[in-house]
């Protein structure tokens, strides 16, 4: 039987850990890396942001997805075409794209409901490929092969801040919010719904889970958080064109998803700095390496760690709190001894 | 009107490639259940190879049938070192795998043979057949009499020989294969095999027509999915059927509907894709399935 064991650290060692990511994400990259490498760390930001999405959609949804730079492409030309076209504020565009691919998601849910397995990862695969001809021929609209220049947002004059810096906190700020709001709905009865839908529909459709409603709106959430990272993606390269949001992008929040761990929203932030490092420093030594480390790591992922890097690290967290005692109360052990006690008490 | 029958004509032939292709996609999917999404780029591989081949001195003729033996081998090797030891993993395990495996031969062929295109020199001569006032390119022909001839000799091994037999069973009913001494292992294997070898077949009549280049296979896996979807994933007729359906609707959508045109003829397969799933998702000719509660 499985024993979940809830880690509660003390208050010291909680706000440490609190004070270390607040300094690398609000000091370290920001200010002290190189500056080119401030606006690859908001695109790091981004990718994890949709790949977020990913866990949620097919980590807990287990409808599995290859097309989901589809709704990256989305929000990015929402947000370009609204800069460009009508002169919109950038950042009033970004609850537009998050409608937007909501709607779409909800859309496309509808018939991933009846799609399983295997059609809905083709069917997402070929949507993922149809893109790019589409956005070339809308030309008048999404200024075709060349694309759109939406530029980057300035730094507000009062910070002392310059505009990778500034953009890089915008991003920050949105996935914060994001990863917060995606916790929340994963932990608790939600989770257990989805789980319960994921692994065994009639047992779920028996407790009460409409698994119908219930993958629909995990369809349209996640499709909300691609949205939302493209415009912010649109925001960060200032340009938008085509054959960015191409099948590999897909198949790379897809790797990146899978590297970070599927199903942990922690290891969102390693796959992201896996897709964005990687195929960069691969590159170096031969344009062609990155696909063939993507697709290695994505086999050894699988057959050596299943959970992912993410996935792995929280396991290892776990056991470490349950070694030094910092698990939620403090009768656990005793609790375990009267339920071991009480099964022995039961007539065999 | 004779642009009409050519268009008719190009989609047949377009189609046939994509029949071939679908054919090697139900191949996998009839014998493992599994879509190998991996599949056109085993075919560039064997594209790839017959160039390779050429470019070693062997003329085109056998170094096309070369490739073609090393590519069932290939598919078989897939099917023992990869596919096997799946058998029984979860979805999202299956997937991520193919994906991979996808991912990785795509740049192993940008590794080898860089991303510059190369010309690959076609099975066919450059001539054209006139019936009376109507043309078609030897090519076209050739590619259609070529598939229809692949497909009457699977149709032969299939209804005729005792291993088509005992792959059939195999497919159909495992647990009854075995009993009757069906070794379904290796009836898979054989599966895969064959179907590497069909996707070959497609990879090296396309390549002439588009040049060889790590991607060429986009623009052709895109139709072929749609056509086993059309036709249902485990239909071989329905393969056929679908791929032929898709070329020719395909080349005359791209013709006639000028807000669509070539350059958007690939939504012609998403539609037809996603259109099966929603009405029909078991296609034309697929087999309903029927779950046991």
């Amino acid at each position: 039987m499985n024993v979940v064991i809830k880690p509660r650290l003390p208050i010291a060692v909680r706000a440490m850990v609190g004070a270390t990511l607040a300094v690398v994400f609000l000091y370290v990259v920001p200010f002290v890396i190189p500056n080119y490498l401030v606006s690859q760390f908001a695109t790091v930001l981004v990718f994890a942001i949709a790949i977020v999405g990913i866990n949620l959609v097919t980590g807990f949804g287990g409808a599995i997805t290859l097309g989901h730079a589809a709704f990256v492409a989305l929000g990015s030309y929402t947000t370009a075409i609204l800069v460009v076209r009508y002169g919109w504020n950038p950042y009033a565009t970004i609850p537009v794209s998050a409608a937007l691919s909501w709607v779409a998601g909800w859309c496309l849910g509808f018939p991933a409901l009846r799609l399983q397995g295997l059609y809905l990862a083709l069917g997402t695969l070929v949507l993922s490929i149809t893109v790019p001809p589409v956005l070339k021929r809308f030309e008048g609209f999404t200024g075709g092969v060349q694309g759109l220049n939406v530029g980057n947002p300035e730094a507000p004059a009062f910070l002392p801040v310059d505009d990778s810096q500034w953009i890089y906190f915008v991003s920050l700020a949105v996935a914060a919010v994001l990863y917060v709001i995606a916790r929340r709905i994963l932990s608790g009865p939600l989770r257990r719904a989805l789980v319960a839908a994921r692994d065994n529909q009639l047992v779920g459709a028996v407790m009460g889970v409409d698994r119908a409603t219930l993958t629909t709106a995990t369809f349209a959430m996640s499709s909300l958080y691609a949205g939302v990272a493209g415009s912010l993606y649109a925001m960060i390269v200032g340009f938008v064109s085509p054959d960015t949001f191409n099948v590999m992008m897909s198949l790379s929040l897809f790797v990146g998803a899978v590297v970070g761990g599927i199903t942990s929203l922690n290891g969102a932030i390693v796959g992201a700095m896996f897709i964005q490092f990687v195929p960069v420093w691969a590159s170096d030594i031969d344009v062609s390496l990155g696909g063939l480390v993507f697709g290695c790591a994505l086999i050894l992922t699988l057959v050596a760690i299943p959970a992912g890097i993410g996935g792995l690290s929280e396991r290892l967290f776990i056991r470490l709190c349950a070694r030094l005692g910092w698990v939620e109360g403090a009768s656990a052990k005793r609790s375990a001894a009267a339920v071991v006690g009480s099964a022995q008490n039961e007539p065999a | 009107m004779t642009l009409f029958a050519s268009q008719i004509v190009d989609g047949l032939a377009d189609g046939a490639i994509y029949a071939s292709l679908a054919l090697a996609l139900v191949f996998s999917y009839r014998s493992t259940g599994i879509v190998n999404f991996a599949q056109g780029e085993m075919a560039m591989l064997s594209a790839y190879l017959v160039w390779q081949l050429m470019a070693w001195g062997l003329p085109l003729i056998p170094a096309v049938l070369v490739s073609i033996v090393v590519s069932f081998i290939a598919g078989a090797l897939l099917y023992a070192s990869i596919v096997k030891p799946l058998s029984h993993a979860s979805l999202l395990t299956v997937v991520s795998v193919l994906i991979g495996l996808y991912l990785a031969l795509n740049s192993l062929a940008g590794f080898i043979w860089t991303y510059t295109i190369k010309p690959l020199p076609s099975l066919f001569p450059k001539a054209h057949l006139q019936f009376g006032s109507f043309s078609v390119s030897a090519e076209t022909a050739g590619i259609i009499v070529v598939v229809g001839l692949v497909l009457l000799l699977l149709y032969l091994l299939f209804e005729t020989t005792k291993v088509g037999l005992a792959m059939r069973g195999a497919a159909s009913t495992p647990d009854s294969a075995v009993l009757v001494g069906v070794s379904v292992p290796v009836m898979l294997l054989i599966g895969w095999g064959i179907a590497a070898a069909l996707g070959a077949l497609s990879g090296i009549l396309v390549a002439p027509r588009v040049f060889l280049n790590p991607t060429m296979m986009f623009g052709v896996i895109i139709y072929a999915f749609a056509a086993a979807t059309l036709g249902g994933f485990d239909s071989i007729v329905g393969a056929v059927v679908g791929g032929l359906l898709v070329g020719v609707v395909e080349n005359l959508v791209g013709t006639y509907v000028p807000w669509i045109g070539p350059d958007l003829k690939i939504i012609v397969a998403l539609v037809l894709i996603f259109g099966t799933l929603l009405i029909k998702p078991d296609g034309l000719f697929g087999r309903k399935k029927v779950v046991r509660l």
